[in-house]
């Protein structure tokens, strides 16, 4: 196990295994979306108080979860960059923070789409809504900061340095309906006791939750890639690549 | 529901779910596009940069 570790964060094997699982894991992500779209959209039955605009649930909640869990994977891989110099962690921070972005604007979004007609509003600014909104700005802030500083090595580990401050972040995120009283509901799912959700409702909530993971671990590999070759362009295996 | 124009129609939220999917959809595909884009042109790049090295 640990041997296959040293020898997958060795840029030129990573990149290897990288090209062969990609395929598998997007082709996996396609079948679980389009299988949790026909539960959300159709075999789920209409919630008893909010109808068919519960629906917006089966986006809403996959994004935001993978907006904490794409971040939390974004600091451990700049911690591991910047403790180790493990030059794939790096990329793995560096490649997580556009798609971390975007499921964080998705989940504010589809929640904006789902609050008008619930609450009335558009937006307001209780606890859950602000930090998530925090959220994309420390996204927004790791990207603008990736591109700032020219050097990649300095800007990986002040990107790291950021993303760790940053987690204070997440449990916030998290607790913020318990800790205040907010207008955004409590958990619905992520409970002590069982779910406060029927299994018909819950069975594409899981299948899209895993299709929006895997997605995630499809989408990065390819830009991990990228960022393997920008950062190696030099290096001999990346030169062998082209020839 | 029994009808498309039912399916369509969401109860009356039909623009708020459909408009979430569609957002969701359009934002995810596009997110995937990008970076196989990138790795494709990259790797044309390398592949001219070395042809131009060993070439005449």
């Amino acid at each position: 196990m640990l041997e296959s570790l040293y020898k997958y964060a060795a840029p030129q094997n990573f990149y290897q295994l990288s090209r062969r699982l990609t395929p598998w894991l997007a082709g996996a992500a396609a079948l679980l979306l389009l299988a949790g779209l026909a539960g959300a959209l159709w075999f789920a039955p209409p919630d008893y108080q909010q109808g068919e605009s519960f629906r917006i649930i089966y986006v809403h909640v996959p994004s935001a979860w993978m907006s904490l869990f794409v971040y939390v994977v974004l600091a451990a891989a700049g911690i591991t960059g910047l403790v180790w110099k493990v030059k794939v962690a790096d990329a793995l921070a560096r490649a997580s923070a556009p798609i971390g972005a975007a499921f964080t604007f998705l989940a504010l979004a589809t929640g904006s789409l789902w609050g008008k007609p619930m609450w009335g509003a558009w937006w307001v600014w209780d606890a859950r809504l602000t930090s998530e909104l925090i959220l994309l700005f420390l996204y927004v802030g790791y990207i603008a900061l990736q591109g700032a500083i020219e050097d990649r090595r300095m800007a990986a580990r002040a990107g790291a340095v950021l993303a760790v401050i940053g987690l204070i972040n997440i449990p916030i995120i998290h607790y913020s309906v318990e800790w205040w009283s907010t207008l955004h509901q409590g958990p619905t799912v992520t409970r002590f006791d069982a779910p406060a959700i029927h299994i018909s409702m819950l069975i594409p909530l899981l299948i899209m939750a895993l299709g929006f993971k895997l997605y995630y671990a499809a989408n990065v590999l390819v830009r991990m890639r990228c960022e393997l070759l920008e950062a190696e362009r030099n290096s001999a295996w990346v030169r062998q690549l082209g020839s | 529901m029994n009808s498309l124009g039912e399916f369509l129609h969401m109860g009356g939220y039909g623009l708020y779910v459909w408009g979430a999917y569609g957002l969701s959809a359009a934002i995810l595909i596009w997110n995937a596009i990008v970076p196989t884009q990138r790795e494709k042109s990259l790797l044309r790049e390398l592949a001219a940069r070395s042809n131009g090295r060993s070439g005449p």
